[in-house]
């Protein structure tokens, strides 16, 4: 493929769209489906083929619409319109447009969960065809890496990743621009680029529905990397666990190599490119780069000391740039509106947007899309629709097991990434669960230290033995036997796993202890002085049964 | 379905053939061992030590690496599937839903009727928005009450 054939594709797919008289596209991501999304998908098909209408309206599946908890969700192009919890006997008034029978069930655009979102990496998401790349291209896919191969130099892609001030997107936040620019400056001859979409972190959805959804954006922002940094290979390491996010990503390579979009001769021009598929088996240290690495090469997923870092020493000890699912989906963005109009999206220290996972205690969950900064207020009360009656909001959880939450007092904090790490938790890859009062943080805490210790590799000694340590502690605390000397305990271990572990998991193993202990310090004092659980979710006995 | 609950497919010369194969597109290297034992599962449904010795002399590779490597991940297993398997969702948002109550009801039920189930604690499933979750010999059932399962599992 080259830039006429590009076009041509994206012209003959606009005219083929224009001729319909309606798009009906059907969600067809894991919630949706699971809310009964298939036989919604069958009925309509049915229905429009009974009508005899199958040339002028088109059924197909999409990505994910955002609004999870009122599945399944389709979308008419026509009325730009989604209507929500669709049933199957609803296809006949759906494709009439009968809006009598939906109410209180349509989104229209300007509804509150939408109205303050901005969509980057969603754009296409729930708008296209994630199983069409002619549909991406329609959409202007594959024109910045036409731009890329045809009108610039690595030189000046760095320039404008650089300039566009985007940090990565798995968590740390390290800024995007000089990793690639450690890989591109490094004069060895061959390098690989990695796409990170192992998303362990129990809660998080965001790079999953990315995958699932559009798949394309992710494999273009890849293969502009590759041309930035000089390498000729990239890997994509996803989850075993997301079956349907592998099976997009496979059928996507294959269009993207079949259409000379990735592979040999990259758009007619002088430019490799090969994007192959890992599939992980379900170790979330492998999260972790070094692990990752290992995991590539067909080892056990264990962490290797740092430095060196990957950009000088990764893949087979090659230099290799490792990113996020997220962090390659904006590359295309970036490339297309250019560095400094990308930087001005969101928060100055943090431009661009954020996906974040929206789940736990509020009205409206799914997947959102905000401007970097955006208070955690707007995304729980106006997007997410508040707590559900009945109930009261407790705290936020953020990052996952490596994360920590945001008590009441904080709700109008910006949510970036300085500005969370300010209060002691992390943006990590964009989790947001909402507990209330009956959710009690000191078995919280167990909870994600129950999941470092089990995921915890092995290898150093402070992660194999502090876990279970830390763990051990917090379960005596949650049955009501907790020791006043415990505390000094917690402190002591949290520090010594801080300081000494050998990678990311151990090191930030004790954040939810911390975090809960700095904002619900009088909850941990219930459990050990009253040996009471506030939220009454621990089920401690009566003192005199344990008196012996 | 995950990859992890696949049941063993083809008869036994077949899945020999397609292994076979699956090797050999990766040149039989060690580095495409973990492709290489997703796809031994797939076949067969779990990982027998047999297995495992085969494939580690296929690819040149000492058992001891093979049987590490697989017994360091969690969607690989050693032991054949039950007739009915359940994966409860432990993930946050489904724990703090109260997820941890299925895994009860589920235990007691595989207890009244020993050698039927395969039981597992999933790591998130990532339907948190529709937590809790529980995946039921591979339909998820999502926004689950205890009594929904209950009843589900009196159908069995």
């Amino acid at each position: 493929m080259n830039a006429e054939s590009l076009n041509r594709v994206r012209t003959a797919e606009h005219d083929r769209q224009s001729g319909l008289t309606d798009r009906i596209m059907c969600c067809s991501v894991a919630g949706c489906l699971s809310a009964g999304g298939g036989a919604v998908r069958a009925a309509i098909q049915r229905e429009v083929g009974e009508q005899g209408k199958e040339a002028t309206i088109e059924v197909c599946g999409t990505g994910c619409m955002g609004l999870c908890s009122r599945g399944p969700l389709v979308r008419s192009a026509a009325a730009d319109l989604v209507y929500a919890e669709v049933k199957p006997d609803d296809a006949g008034a759906l494709l009439r447009h009968d809006h009598s029978r939906f109410e209180g069930r349509l989104l229209a655009p300007d509804h509150p969960f939408y109205i303050q979102q901005r969509r980057i990496i969603l754009a296409n998401s729930g708008r296209t065809d994630p199983e069409r790349i002619a549909d991406y291209i329609s959409q202007g896919g594959y024109q910045a890496l036409l731009r890329t191969v045809t009108e610039l130099t690595p030189d000046a892609i760095l320039a404008e990743v650089k300039m566009s001030g985007l940090r990565g997107r798995g968590g740390a936040g390290y800024p995007t621009g000089l990793k690639w620019e450690l890989v591109a400056r490094n004069p060895s001859a061959l390098k690989y680029v990695v796409c990170n979409a192992d998303e362990g972190d129990p809660g998080a959805f965001m790079n999953r529905s990315v995958l699932e959804g559009d798949p394309h954006r992710v494999l273009e922002g890849m293969a502009i990397a590759g041309f930035a940094v000089g390498a000729q290979q990239g890997y994509i390491y996803a989850r075993g666990e997301s079956p349907l996010a592998i099976a997009r990503i496979k059928t996507a390579i294959e269009q993207a190599r079949r259409e000379g979009l990735i592979g040999g001769r990259v758009l007619d021009s002088s430019f490799q490119f090969q994007i192959d598929l890992r599939i992980g088996a379900g170790a979330y240290v492998c999260g972790e780069e070094t692990a990752l690495i290992a995991s590539i090469e067909g080892k056990r997923g264990q962490p290797v000391p740092r430095p060196p870092y990957p950009p000088e020493a990764g893949l087979w000890g090659h230099p290799t740039l490792i990113n996020n699912v997220e962090t390659f989906a904006n590359i295309p963005t970036i490339i297309e509106m250019g560095g400094a109009s990308f930087a001005s999206i969101g928060a100055p220290t943090s431009p661009g947007t954020k996906v974040f996972a929206l789940a736990g205690r509020v009205e409206r969950t799914g997947l959102v899309e905000v401007p970097i900064g955006t208070s955690l207020r707007t995304i729980l009360f106006d997007i997410g629709g508040g707590v559900p009656a009945g109930h009261e909001f407790k705290a936020a959880q953020t990052g996952g097991p490596a994360g920590g939450c945001i008590p009441a007092q904080y709700l109008d904090l910006p949510m970036d990434y300085d500005s969370l790490s300010r209060i002691g938790t992390m943006m990590g890859s964009g989790g947001l669960i909402v507990m209330d009062s009956s959710s009690c943080m000191v078995d919280l805490a167990r909870f994600f230290m129950e999941f470092c210790m089990d995921e915890s590799c092995g290898k150093c000694i402070p992660c194999r033995a502090g876990t279970v340590q830390l763990h051990e502690i917090l379960c005596r605390m949650t049955r009501g036997e907790g020791r006043e000397s415990d505390f000094t305990l917690l402190a002591e271990l949290s520090g010594l796993l801080r300081e000494t572990s050998l990678c990311g998991l151990g090191l930030s193993a004790p954040n939810p202890i911390l975090s809960t202990l700095r904002h619900f310090r009088q909850e941990y004092d219930a459990h050990v002085r009253k040996r009471r659980c506030p939220a009454g979710h621990c089920q401690i006995p009566p003192l005199k049964e344990h008196a012996a | 379905m995950s990859l992890a609950l696949s049941r063993q497919q083809g008869s036994e010369e077949d899945r020999g053939k397609v292994l076979e194969r699956a090797m050999a597109r990766h040149h039989y290297s060690g580095a495409a061992l973990i492709e290489i034992l997703h796809a031994a599962q797939q076949l067969y449904g779990y990982l027998s030590r047999p297995l495992l010795r085969t494939i580690a002399s296929r690819l040149s590779l000492p058992p001891s690496h093979v049987v590490g490597v697989a017994t360091f991940y969690h969607l690989f297993r050693f032991t054949p599937l039950k007739t009915h398997s359940a994966v409860v969702c432990m993930g946050t948002a489904c724990y703090a839903a109260g997820g941890r109550q299925f895994m009860s009801i589920l235990e007691q039920h595989s207890d009244a009727n020993p050698g039927d189930w395969t039981l597992e604690a999933g790591r998130c499933v990532g339907s948190c928005g529709l937590a809790p979750v529980v995946i039921c010999d591979g339909e998820a059932l999502s926004r689950l009450e205890p009594k929904d399962l209950e009843s589900r599992l009196r159908e069995k």
